[in-house]
Formats: C-alpha cells, sequence, structure tokens
C-alpha cells in the first residue's frame, strides 16, 4: 500500500510536495485558522491557532511540523479548540475593540474568527489603552492599541521588501511593533510600499483614506472633477462584487464613477502609453550612446523612495520620466481646461490607484506647479469601493459605460503596467517596431509570471538587449548586489515594489494574497489580447497629444512636462553625535555625515583625520565637531558641513585642505571680529 | 517601565566619543552576531545606548535602525535611558525572595530618595535594578553594588554600604 | 605560573600529569582559599592576603608554582572554586589532612598559621559546628552536608585552582579527551555517553548520548558545539559554581563533544550577570589553547576545536536552545517552532549540539570510568548524580550533588539539616519556575526525572527551595509567575498574554480581592498556556501554578471563599489592632504609621483605623509594649 499520504480528521490527504502540515490540513478542506501563517513568509509559529493533535506527538502547530507520510491529525479537538479559543480570548482582552468605526470593520480577522469560533465573552480586564495613532505618512496608518503581534508585517518588510523598517520592540507583555526608536513612519526610512498592510489581519495597519477629501470635491459645484484610473484596478475593483472579468469592470467603473459624480473618467493607461513612448525613446537613445545604463524604470513611487534612500549611487539610471499618473497628472492640470473650456483653479484631478505609495508620490513638490498639486487626490481601489458602498451604488448591476476621451484611449501595451513585467514587454514592443515594424504587438512571454527575477534577452535591431524584471523589494536589492558585484549586466530593468507588480499593490482589495495577485495578473494579460492596439506608439490620442502639445518623445516641451528628476534623501531623523565639543568662545561648527553612503566611503576615516589636524595645528578647542546623519548629498560624499556649508567630496586626501581653506579661515575672521 | 515611555523620556542630546565607538566596532567585526557585544561593550562606556550612537551602530553593520533598537530593548541588560554611576542590583531570585527582599527594597528606595517607578537618582549617582537570580542564594538576600556581591544584607548593612559609597565619591570630589 | 609547554602527545599529557599530581597531592601543606562567588562577596580575598602574609612573616618556605620543582615540599597557598558550602564562607581547606575551617576572617590567619599550619592543631573555633548537637567537625568529609554527597561534575571544585589547568590535569583532566583522540572513534565517544545513561541536567533530560548520536550522523561541512549557560532560574547556582571552580573539565567535556559529532567550533554561552564565571572560563581557554589541549591540533592530532565565550545579555528565555542560538547570531532571543531541531539546522543553520554546564561536567567522567561506574549511581532510568541548590528555609543552604533517586526526605533532613527555627516543614518548590512543588506525601519521593514529572513537578535545572509552614502557596505561585510573565519573550499569544492573565488573577487572590470563578478561570488558562505554548518557557511557565492547585487548593479556596491565608504569609489579609491591657500611650506607632491610621492622645489608649491601614506592619515593628496585635 502507498504510505504516501495523512490522514486529516479521517480523511486520506496525498502529499504533494506541501510545505507543512498546515498546507494539507488546508488541501484536506479543512479552513484551519491563522493569523502569523503565510506561505511567501518564513514560519513564525506565534498566534498557535494552527495547533492540531497528531496522533503519537500530541499538540503540534501544523505551520511548522513537516508533512511526513502516515501522520494521523485531528484538527478539532476539545484542547485544540480550548487552545484556539482561548487565544482569541487572551488577543480580544488586549485589544482595543471600537470594532464599529474601524476600516477593518467587516474585514478583520481577529472579529471573523471571534465570530466563527464562537468566543462570546471575555473575562480578562481590559488594560487602558493610550492610543498611540501615527498617520504622519500620507499613505498609512498605524494603531498601536488593534495590533496582535503576529509579526507578519514586520517579516513582509524585512523578507519580501528588504528593508526592515518595523521590528518588535521591547519584550514579554510589553512588546510592540514599532519603527526604530519609536519614531513615526514619516522619519524612518519606509517606501510607503504599503505591504505590511496587505497582511495585517487586524486594522493595526491600513491605508490612509482620502474618501472624505474626495466627497468634499465632488460635492463642490465650481469644482470639474476628473479621474484617471490606474491599470491594475480594474483587475481589482470588481471583488467585492463579484466581477472578476477585467474590461467589464473597468466599464462598471467608469458607470459608477459618474454617479458618484465624477464629471470626467479617464484612464492611466492612456498615460501609461505615453510612458511607454518616452522611456522607450530615452532607452534607445541611451542604448545608443551605451550611457546609463542599465536603464531602471521610474513608475514605481516605493521603488523611486527605495532607490533614493538606499542607491544614491544608481539615480543617474533611473529613467526621467514621471510615472504614468504623474504624466497624467501634469497633462491634465497643463491642458484639460482648455479641452474642457473650465478655468484651471476649477479643475481637480483625482486618481485611482492600486497603491499606497502613490499618495505620496502625488504630494512630492517637484510634482505641483504654483503650490498646486497635478494630481489633487489619490484614491486607492479599496477606498473607492468604499465609495461606491457609501453611495449605495450596486456595482453588479449597473452597465458597463465607455470612458471619456481624449484620455480614456488606450492600447493594450498601457494595460500591462499594471502586472510585473508590463513596462518591459510595453517597451519591448516599442522598440522591436522600430527595427521591425510589422513585429508590433509580439509577446514577450519570457517577462511574464508571478517569478520574482526573471531575465531575457531580446534582438532590437542589431543589438541583443538584456533586460530583468524584478517585484519585491528584496528582489530588487538581491538584483543590485549582483550588478555592483559585476555579476550580472543588464540594459534595462524593470523594478516594481510589491509581489506581481501593481496588481498587488496595497490599495487593492483584501484578501491580497499571492493567489489574488495571479488572478488579477492574469486578468491584465486577458485585457491586453482583446485590445485592437497593443503597441503604444499606435495609440491615435498620444499620436494626437504629441502633434498638438508635445512634439515628439523626449523633445524640450516633453521634458518640461513628463520628466523629472531625484534627489538623496535621507533614511532616519535624528540628532547629530557629538564628536568633540569647543571649548572655546567663538567656535566654527563642523559637522561630517556618518549616513550609510558617505560612510561606506570613508567619511569615518575623514572625520578622524580632521579631528588629529585640528589637534596638530591646536585649533580643535575652536572646532564643535559633530558626526550627522545624511544632508542628503549623497551622491558627492563624503560630505561635510562647515556653519551650515556644505562641501562634497573630502576624503582624507582632501580634509587638510578644508581644514586649512575653509574652516581655519573662519576661525581667523571670527577672532578679528572680537 | 513600558518601553514607549522609556523612548519617550530618555535625554536627545549626547557629549561623547565616537571615536571609541568605532574602536569597538572595529574590535568585535560587522557582522550580525558582533551586534550584541558592540552593545554591550559601548553600554560599558556610556552606561546607556544612545539612540544616535545606535543609528551609527546600524549604519556600520548595515543592518536596519529598527533591528538594532529591537535587539537594544529586548535584553534587560541595555538602557536607553542613562544609568546613575552606581548600579545597584537587587537579587530577586526565590530564595531572596524568600528571606524578605521587599523589605530591603524599600529601604534602598527610601535611602536613595527613589519615588514611584523612578529607578535612578536625580543626581544621577544610583540606579536601582531589581534582578533575576545571581546565583548567590546561598548568601540570600543579596545585593551587588557595581558587580560586586554582598550577601546576607540587612537594612542597617545596606545603608552602612551607601554611606561609605558616599563617602568615597564625596572624597574623590 | 610559569609559560605553559605545548602538549602534543599523549605522552607529553602523561609527563605533565605525572608532575602535576605529585605536586598537588604529594605531601605538601596545601592552603586552599574559597574563591567562589559567595566566599568572595564574605571576604576570602581578604583572608587570602593575610594568610599569605602570615606565612611570610613566619618566614616558612612557600611554593610559588605548582611545579617549582626546588619547592616541592614546601607549603602553597591557592585559591579554589566555589565549595558550595557559601552561607559559612569564607571557607578554608588545609589539605592533606582536609582541615576545614568556616567563616574565617582575615584576624584568624596568624593563628592558623601558627597552630594548624606549623603545629598540625586544628582551631576548633574556626570548625563547622552541628546546629542541633553543637558537635564540631575537623574535616570536610566528617561533615553531614558533605558527607552524605556523591561528587562527580562537581569534582575538584573548591579543591583544585581553576586558575591552573595543571592542577585539573593533576587529577586526570583532559586524559579523557587524550585517551578517546589516540585510541577511540568519535562513535565509541558517543556510545559510551549513550550507555552512560546521561541525561540532559538543563531541564529536559534528554539523553545526552541520543542527541549527539543524531548530531552527528546529520552531514554538515560545519557543526558546533553549545555550552548552555545561561543559567537563569531563580534558585539555582550549579552552572555558576562548575565554571567558576572547575571549567576544564566543561571546556574537555565540550571538546569530547565537538570529537563526537564532528564538530571543530564550540561556544559558551553564559550569563553576564556571572562576571566571575565569565573570566574563569576566559582564562581556561586561553590556558587550554597554550597547552595544546584546545585550538588547532589539539595534542598533536588533526583534531581542532576552538571555543569562544558569548555573554548574555540578560534574557531568561535565552536559555531556551533556539533562543540561545538565536542571540548567538545577534538577534532577540526569542524561540523559533521547532522542528527543525538544533541538531538538524542550529547555530546559522548548521547541525548544532546544545549541552547544558552539568551535563558537560560529567562526560569527562564518564570517559575515564567508563558507563558502568556511572550507572552505579542513581537509578535505572536517571543515571549518575545531580546537583541541586539547595535553598530556602533550611538548615544547611548551598551547593550539593546527590545520586539520582536520592529520596527528598534526605536531602532536606540530612544534607539540609532540617528546617530553620524549629519550623515544620511545608513544602519544596522543585525546577524553579517550571518546576512544582511536592508536600509531606513526597517525603519518600526518589528525586529523579520520572519520578518527579510523574507528580507535576520536574528536576529542571535543580534549584531546591524548602519551604517551611509561614509559607503560603498562592503566593509561591504568585512569586514564580511574575517571574516567568517579566521573562515572556512575548512572542507567543499564548505565553505572552496567558501568563500576564495568570499572574493578575494570582495577584488578585494573594490581595483578598479574588473570586470563585478566578480558580477555575486561572486553571483553564493554565492548562491551555501549557498545552499550547510555543517553547519550553511557556509550556512550563503554569507548572507551579497547576501544581500548587493541586496539592494546596485548599489554600487557595481559603482566600477566595473564607478571606483568609492559612499560612498567615498574605499581608492583605491581616488585620492589625492594639491590645487595650498593653497600650501606654507613648505614640510611637501613630508617628510611624505611614498613612496615619493611628489615633489616640499621649498616654491614652491608640486605635488603628481598619479603613486607612494599609498593613505594613511599621506599628508593630515600633511597638515596644507588644500591644499590636496581628490577626
Amino acid at each position: 500500500m502507498s504510505k504516501n499520504h495523512v490522514t486529516v480528521d479521517g480523511v486520506r490527504v496525498e502529499l504533494n510536495g506541501e510545505k507543512n502540515l498546515l498546507e494539507i490540513v488546508r488541501k484536506a478542506g479543512v479552513d484551519l485558522p491563522t493569523f502569523c501563517y503565510h506561505s511567501e513568509l518564513s514560519v513564525y509559529g506565534a498566534c498557535r491557532m494552527c495547533i492540531c493533535e497528531v496522533e503519537g506527538r500530541g499538540l503540534q502547530a501544523t505551520c511548522s511540523t513537516p508533512a511526513e507520510p502516515g501522520l494521523v491529525l485531528h484538527t478539532n479537538t476539545d484542547k485544540t479548540m480550548r487552545i484556539r479559543r482561548m487565544a482569541l480570548e487572551l488577543l480580544l482582552a488586549n485589544h482595543c475593540g471600537d470594532c464599529p468605526t474601524c476600516d477593518k470593520n467587516g474585514n478583520c480577522r481577529l472579529q471573523d474568527l471571534a465570530q466563527r469560533l464562537g468566543v462570546k465573552s471575555v473575562r480578562f480586564p481590559k488594560p487602558e489603552f493610550k492610543h498611540e495613532v501615527d498617520s504622519s505618512t500620507p499613505s498609512l496608518v498605524r494603531d498601536q492599541g488593534k495590533c496582535i503581534l503576529c509579526g507578519d508585517c514586520v517579516r513582509m518588510c524585512k523578507e519580501v521588501q528588504g528593508i526592515g523598517v518595523l521590528d518588535f520592540i521591547g519584550r514579554g507583555w510589553d512588546v510592540k511593533v514599532s519603527p526604530a526608536f519609536g519614531k513615526p513612519l514619516s522619519d524612518v526610512e519606509c517606501v510607503l510600499c504599503g505591504q505590511c498592510a496587505t497582511c495585517c489581519p487586524t486594522g493595526a495597519l491600513t491605508v490612509k483614506s482620502d474618501v472624505e477629501r474626495a466627497w468634499k470635491l465632488l460635492y463642490d459645484p465650481k469644482k470639474t472633477v476628473v479621474v484617471q484610473v490606474a491599470p491594475a484596478v480594474r483587475a481589482a475593483v470588481g471583488e467585492s462584487f463579484g466581477v472578476l472579468d477585467g474590461e467589464l469592470a473597468m466599464g462598471k467603473l467608469a458607470a459608477a464613477l459618474r454617479r458618484l459624480g465624477f464629471d470626467h473618467v479617464y484612464d492611466t493607461s492612456f498615460a501609461a502609453d505615453l510612458t511607454t513612448m518616452e522611456e522607450g525613446t530615452e532607452f534607445l537613445n541611451r542604448l545608443q550612446k551605451g550611457e546609463r545604463l542599465p536603464q531602471f524604470t521610474s513608475c514605481c513611487p516605493a521603488w523611486v523612495s527605495y532607490a533614493e534612500q538606499f542607491h544614491p549611487e544608481l539615480l543617474d539610471n533611473l529613467s526621467t520620466c514621471r510615472s504614468p499618473q504623474q504624466m497624467f497628472g501634469a497633462l491634465a492640470k497643463k491642458h484639460l481646461p482648455e479641452e474642457l473650456g473650465i478655468a484651471a483653479e476649477d479643475l481637480a484631478v483625482i486618481s485611482i490607484m492600486p497603491c499606497t505609495a502613490k499618495k505620496f508620490e502625488a504630494s512630492r513638490p517637484e510634482f505641483a506647479k504654483d503650490g498646486t498639486p497635478d494630481v489633487d487626490l489619490v484614491l486607492t481601489t479599496q477606498e473607492v469601493v468604499r465609495m461606491i458602498d457609501q453611495a449605495g451604488v450596486l456595482f453588479s448591476q449597473i452597465s458597463p459605460e465607455s470612458l471619456d476621451m481624449p484620455f480614456g484611449f488606450k492600447t493594450g501595451a498601457g494595460v500591462i503596467f499594471g502586472a510585473t513585467g508590463g513596462v518591459a514587454e510595453a517597451v519591448l514592443r516599442l522598440a522591436s517596431a522600430v527595427s521591425a515594424p510589422k513585429h508590433r504587438n509580439v509577446d514577450f512571454h519570457d517577462v511574464r509570471g508571478i517569478a520574482g527575477l526573471k531575465e531575457a534577452e531580446v534582438e532590437v535591431g542589431d543589438r541583443t538587449v538584456r533586460l530583468a524584471v524584478v517585484n519585491g523589494l528584496a528582489n530588487a536589492r538581491d538584483l543590485l548586489d549582483r550588478v555592483a558585484e559585476g555579476e550580472s549586466e543588464y540594459d534595462i530593468v524593470e523594478v516594481m515594489s510589491c509581489r506581481g507588480g501593481c496588481v498587488g499593490g496595497a490599495g487593492q482589495p483584501l484578501p491580497n494574497d499571492m493567489a489574488a495577485r495571479e488572478r488579477r495578473r492574469k486578468a491584465m494579460y486577458d485585457c491586453d489580447s482583446v485590445q485592437t492596439f497593443r503597441n503604444a506608439a499606435d495609440n491615435p490620442f498620444v499620436q494626437e497629444a504629441y502633434r498638438k502639445w508635445l512634439e515628439e518623445p523626449n523633445s524640450h516641451t516633453a521634458h518640461e512636462l513628463l520628466h523629472t528628476a531625484y534627489q538623496h534623501r535621507r533614511r532616519l531623523t535624528g540628532e547629530t553625535i557629538g564628536v568633540a565639543e569647543g571649548q572655546e568662545q567663538n567656535t566654527v561648527e563642523v559637522k561630517v555625515c556618518v549616513g550609510t553612503s558617505c560612510y561606506l566611503k570613508g567619511s569615518y576615516d575623514t572625520l578622524h583625520k580632521l579631528m588629529d589636524c585640528a589637534e596638530k595645528r591646536g585649533i580643535a578647542g575652536r572646532i564643535d565637531l559633530k558626526a550627522s546623519f545624511c544632508f542628503e548629498n549623497c551622491g558627492g560624499g563624503p560630505s561635510v558641513e562647515v556653519d551650515g556649508d556644505l562641501h562634497s567630496g573630502v576624503t582624507t586626501e582632501t580634509v587638510e585642505a578644508l581644514l586649512d581653506e575653509v574652516i581655519a579661515p573662519k576661525l581667523g575672521r571670527v577672532a578679528e571680529k572680537v | 517601565m513600558p518601553v514607549s515611555q522609556m523612548l519617550a523620556e530618555r535625554p536627545k542630546r549626547v557629549e561623547r566619543s565616537l571615536m571609541r565607538v568605532q574602536e569597538i566596532i572595529n574590535e568585535c567585526g560587522t557582522t550580525e552576531s558582533a551586534l550584541i557585544p558592540i552593545l554591550q561593550k559601548v553600554q560599558d562606556e556610556y552606561r546607556y545606548l544612545p539612540e544616535e550612537i545606535l543609528a551609527y551602530i546600524a549604519t556600520a553593520l548595515d543592518v536596519s535602525p529598527a533591528y538594532v533598537c529591537g535587539v537594544a530593548t529586548f535584553y534587560a541588560q541595555f538602557s536607553l535611558e542613562p544609568k546613575g554611576k552606581h548600579v545597584v542590583r537587587v537579587c530577586d531570585g526565590t530564595a531572596c525572595h524568600v528571606r524578605d527582599n521587599r523589605a530591603l527594597i524599600e529601604t534602598i528606595r527610601q535611602r536613595l530618595g527613589l519615588l514611584g517607578k523612578e529607578r535612578t537618582t536625580k543626581d544621577k549617582q544610583y540606579t536601582l535594578e531589581i534582578v533575576n537570580c545571581i546565583g548567590a542564594c546561598a548568601l540570600a538576600p543579596a545585593v551587588v553594588v557595581d558587580d560586586r556581591v554582598h550577601g546576607q544584607m540587612t537594612g542597617e548593612k545596606v545603608i552602612k554600604l551607601f554611606n561609605e559609597i558616599d563617602a568615597r565619591d564625596g572624597g574623590e570630589a | 605560573m610559569a609559560a605553559l609547554l605545548k602538549l602534543n602527545s599523549p605522552q607529553s599529557l602523561a609527563d605533565l600529569r605525572r608532575k602535576a599530581s605529585a605536586a598537588l597531592d604529594g605531601k605538601a601543606l596545601r592552603v586552599v582559599v574559597c574563591g567562589g562567588t559567595g566566599c568572595s562577596s564574605n571576604g576570602s580575598h581578604e583572608v587570602f592576603q593575610a594568610l599569605k602574609a602570615a606565612v611570610d612573616a613566619k618566614g616558612l618556605p612557600v611554593r610559588v608554582d605548582l611545579l617549582d620543582e626546588e619547592a616541592m615540599e614546601a607549603l602553597s597557598v591557592t585559591f579554589s572554586g566555589c565549595s558550595g558550602f557559601c552561607e559559612v564562607g569564607p571557607i578554608v581547606r588545609i589539605l592533606p589532612e582536609n582541615y576545614f575551617y568556616v567563616r574565617v576572617s582575615a584576624e584568624d590567619a596568624e593563628e592558623i598559621v601558627e597552630k594548624t599550619l606549623m603545629a598540625n592543631e586544628t582551631i576548633e573555633r574556626l570548625m563547622y559546628k552541628d546546629r542541633h548537637t553543637g558537635e564540631p567537625y575537623a574535616r570536610r568529609d566528617e561533615i553531614p552536608f558533605y558527607k552524605n554527597q556523591v561528587n562527580i561534575a562537581l569534582t575538584d571544585c573548591g579543591l583544585i585552582d581553576p586558575g591552573d589547568v595543571r592542577e585539573y590535569v593533576a587529577h586526570d583532566g583532559y586524559k579523557a579527551l587524550g585517551d578517546a583522540l589516540f585510541n577511540h572513534s568519535p562513535e565509541y565517544v558517543v556510545e559510551q555517553v549513550t550507555e552512560a545513561g546521561l541525561r540532559g541536567r538543563g531541564g529536559g533530560g534528554f539523553p545526552t548520548g541520543r542527541k549527539w548520536g543524531i548530531t552527528s550522523k546529520v552531514r554538515g561541512d560545519k557543526k558546533y558545539v553549545i555550552c548552555n549557560a545561561d543559567e537563569g532560574d531563580p534558585g539555582a547556582f550549579m552552572d555558576r559554581s562548575v565554571l567558576e571552580g572547575n571549567p576544564h573539565a566543561v571546556l574537555e567535556g565540550m571538546a569530547l563533544a565537538g570529537y563526537a559529532i564532528g564538530a571543530d567550533e564550540g561556544y559558551v554561552y553564559v550569563r553576564a550577570e556571572y562576571p566571575l564565571a565569565v573570566q574563569r572560563v576566559r582564562a581556561a581557554i586561553k590556558q587550554a589553547e597554550e597547552a595544546g589541549l584546545l585550538g588547532d591540533n589539539i595534542l598533536g592530532t588533526a583534531f581542532s576545536f576552538h571555543i569562544k565565550i558569548k555573554e548574555g545579555a540578560g534574557a531568561f528565555v535565552c536559555g531556551e536552545e533556539t533562543a540561545l542560538i538565536a542571540s548567538i547570531e545577534g538577534q532577540r532571543g526569542m524561540p523559533r517552532p521547532k522542528p527543525p531541531f538544533p541538531a538538524q539546522a542550529g547555530l546559522w543553520g548548521k547541525p548544532t549540539c546544545v549541552n547544558n554546564v552539568e551535563t558537560l561536567a560529567n562526560v569527562p567522567r564518564i570517559l575515564l570510568h567508563g558507563p558502568a561506574w556511572f550507572r552505579s549511581f542513581g537509578n535505572e532510568k536517571s543515571a549518575g548524580t545531580k546537583v541541586f541548590a539547595l535553598t530556602g528555609d533550611v538548615v544547611n543552604t548551598g551547593l550539593i550533588e546527590v545520586p539520582m533517586g536520592t529520596p527528598l526526605r534526605d536531602v532536606v533532613f540530612t544534607v539540609g539539616g532540617g528546617i530553620r527555627g524549629g519550623k515544620a516543614f511545608k513544602t519544596v518548590q522543585i525546577g524553579g519556575p517550571s518546576g512544582g512543588c511536592l508536600t509531606t506525601e513526597h517525603l519518600d519521593l526518589p528525586l529523579d526525572y520520572d519520578s518527579l514529572r510523574s507528580v507535576g513537578a520536574m528536576v529542571g535545572s535543580g534549584g531546591l527551595v524548602v519551604m517551611d509552614e509561614e509559607t503560603c502557596m498562592v503566593e509561591v505561585a504568585r512569586f514564580f509567575m511574575n517571574f516567568t510573565q517579566s521573562e515572556s519573550c512575548g512572542k507567543c499569544v499564548l505565553c505572552r498574554e496567558g501568563t500576564k492573565r495568570m499572574l493578575e488573577i494570582l495577584e488578585k487572590i494573594v490581595e483578598g480581592k479574588g473570586k470563585v470563578e478566578d480558580i477555575s478561570t486561572l486553571e483553564e488558562l493554565a492548562e491551555t498556556v501549557r498545552d499550547g505554548s510555543l517553547c519550553g518557557l511557556g509550556k512550563t511557565a503554569p507548572n507551579p501554578v497547576l501544581s500548587t492547585l493541586k496539592y494546596y487548593r485548599d489554600e487557595y479556596l481559603a482566600h477566595v471563599v473564607d478571606g483568609k491565608c492559612p499560612a498567615g504569609q498574605c499581608a492583605n489579609f491581616k488585620t492589625y489592632s492594639i491590645d487595650a491591657e498593653k497600650c501606654k500611650g507613648c505614640t510611637l506607632c501613630a508617628r510611624k504609621c505611614p498613612v496615619e491610621a493611628i489615633s489616640g492622645s499621649p498616654r491614652q489608649l491608640h486605635t488603628i483605623n481598619v479603613e486607612k491601614c494599609v498593613k505594613c506592619g511599621a506599628c508593630f515593628d515600633a511597638c515596644r509594649m507588644n500591644a499590636v496585635v496581628v490577626a
């Protein structure tokens, strides 16, 4: 008799490479509850909900027990149920419990499981809750009182995104999840990808809602409110209403948005086509000149933040193209008033995005003109679903409508931006059409799929283009390490912060697990396959935009409106470290940067030598020497600030010159003045 | 004290030698497993772990600041607030408990003028810690002052001990 | 100490052993001052200095170095590690007669030199005297505390200088390692340890030989041995004493483990709260490396084994092996689920064997004398001896080593000398915060792994706290729960939240605010936390609760139903009043009362306002007329 099976509650389940007993139990049709188990994260084993009785071994957490043939499990026994109920009761006792007003109400696993498992009363007294809510960023809200310490967010940020913004602080009953030193998220290296919120089982990490601000604009009779809908939204917006077909959902969404009061409904895919034109042209130029390669895509705002903070040396390699959202915003704010015959100040641009980082992107000062942002407000898919519910619009019954022109027209290339590999494929279609005009709608299967890293080599003209597509920032980090080590060489790299690409953005409805992402990803390509035009160059309205306003791709006008520049960004706010306090009066303040980039370039040695030399010259007592974290001048490190003036490239070789030519004269002048 | 409060109450500025920190990092290395030894040595130096220094250590070890903060707040040995010049540890092991260390703790608190949940005296001379068994059970109740064990303590003996320390410190000053 | 020659053959080790043994155990007088933590804190360093000065003053020939050939007959004054009987320290032992002086002070030095060293006369004043009969004992092994002990793990603790590897070598140190390296295979070592029936002394009692066997069979280019010296149980200090008193035994045990499983690197993870142990181990590693007994090519063979020290940073949970490994790796010391077990994937994912200090200290002895010898101590399933830290309300407190299976009665009443102050025995809390309690009905219970487990207690690390009739068992449970709750790492729900809630309930009960239903909630919580927690700390945290509920349920009920603490320990159940007959109206109590609960004019009867009284006992202590009555 074959013994390759496990018995779950009397049912034989064949083993087929499952990682653990929990997967077997679920395969057996038992929805064993968990808080801390996610197939894409490491096993944590802390929630104790998945404990089952294993014959001969007693009570075992199934998430951490390998599936061995012959095991006999019982999932529902007096003991296992008692453990689950007690765990829930204990969690509820230490939970703020403002369910009716919580963002996660109805979508909260703690609430759901307490209900399902019949936890009817809590026998333990509630501790006093200090409501510690962090809403310092435009994207996310962290509510400590709702955290059940499952650690999903911690592992998500560390393992999938490779950053580690969040970690546990303290021990035992006092333990908390927090950014470093209890700082708010805005003061640390968070890129606002929001993936932590996608796996949070409770309302401890949620998307910051702009729903009320959106209603306010819509209720304002003076405003003409236009909306752009990102590609990935259509693959997910219908999930809550049972509509999984992306094209259909987009049509219904357009209709619903008009009911909500939006005046014109446009498609970000249009702007994505524009991005393909700009970014493709930029790439072909760089390829020809052989400079600033590999070119990295810049559509993903969390990736851009990541690069700005962690890879200052790469900023030149980022495409200068704004993301589709911002290209749309710039174009709309500049040209729509005239097209629509309204005053510029009466136009409001709202985006519907799958993404939390887009909220931050829209708030970046470089995307505003005279203080007015190009995109006034960003709503996530979750939020727009909530607005539809609030307005009572029956999404499932509503008839689909078409989008408004000119910005409602898209090609298949613009749609697939929503999935990992989509931007690369759009650019490849454009590039291959340049050399072989008939090959406009080729499918590039090598870059498709949910894998974290995909590589391909494609002939463009007489050249072989080496291309990589990564999703998940930890995968991006690995790739960058390999590039830095010289182990891999690429010409173009597409980076999307979220696993699966934008379809898995943190603004998408829950559940937002890998299965949902894969389903949405497929929906994107289904949309692509039914489009008349599948090459960005073929979008007639894009062509018209160039004719009317933009001249040609990468023209001066196009650069003004559609491109941007990047800046070095410090990761952590904080005080400086006093190294040597000036003992005498009339000191000069000298700060040496010891942020990562400068540190790696040897800024500590600079600091040390500066002190040595100052001592030798007998002026150490008059220098107030400090070590500081990041002057956002990472490209020019090691950086030294002397009385507020920044000096770049101060190495051990040049520090003496700085001392003699900049610092000492200042001391002299100060002395003279006295 | 809850960690959040500890974090909120710590002083904002430090004036210390960064040179020593870098020396410690050079001695211990920059692998993750060097983190705890580095924190131990830095605390020996500073008597606590200033936030800026922790951020510097994170930079040097190429790990996230939250990770360093997480490790530093996990272990009882580390303090994110400045400790007093003398650290007084009262053992709270079973044997000391059975031999009434509670009265002893109360005497010490009164002698040092510590109110409520205070652990460090206003003049930063003493920090009082109630610690897990120090393994001097046969000498219960035991008090450790600056790493020296004093066994079979009584209220009188402990007050005499503090008077001696104060006299010594006074003599130095 | 003279520079050590690198030993590179069995012969060179045997030579050193012969010479060192002749020097150490010959006719020469040896004065050994206990330098363990306990005696040190009682002033043994001053005693040591005074003895040296007195010897010099008399112009006696002194041997400075153990192997000083010109002074082999001269006397020596050295330190040893912990002698176990810390309470009567500072202890001075004089060999070869084995005189044993207790509570020695610096002032006694001259007399010791004149009488004992020069005239071989004993000084009765310094002898240990029986608490009950007053009978003095001149020699160590006559004292009841020691007479009934059998030393294997503690062999040489308190006898040799832990700072001189040659003294350890003199007593067959590193002989087992040399023998294994030159004459036996790693499999042989595993077999010997397996046959000896050695089980983990740190708590779990897992068979050491089986652990080694599993780790030796896992394939891996790199393996580790970890010595778990993160002894954190309140009331246990055997690991500290072994490390302080005989560090080389542990190092040799580790090297043998390394040889057996195929590891070339080991870590000693030791609590930073044990500075002396850290210092001794560090020095011992250095010496052993210099002597070619550790490090590269041990004794000239192909076997290399390096040992490093990692100091813990104050987290009891790091005694759990996966948490300990996380801590060595530089992470928060949070346990992770098993499997995989450390033997499969431990330190940095490599096969790792984690053994406790006392376990490792037994290993060289087993290999020297054979499994049959080891099995001749203890009983069928629990072979050998166990070191217990005997503390609490017992006459003789200290570290004791007795054969496994010794009845509780012998430990408490023979070795321990019975209960202090003539009070009645009530209970023994064994195994620390993971353990349980034993009552009068268990006095004849053999102390071994399985017998203890069968009554809901455990050997644990070997803390053995004796409590008298005035101990409240609810308060005992509260004390231990307070400990585990504050040491919970906070990772798994049941332990983090459950220990807190159990503590809350226990606090309520001892404060007199408990309700009957609290007991059932407490019991349900305790069982669930035991069944469902992630690691050993959580799984065993409820033991003190379950065990006291089992044997002393009536005490719990008395608190919540009758509003009484039968042992009279819980302050909130006490009422203070003033005996009108005795009160003279001196006002002292009113002045001492911190909450102004006492009123009365001078020379008039004082009264206590029960509403205001916080039951601190200040009035009771203050009254010179014994007029304050506690009920």
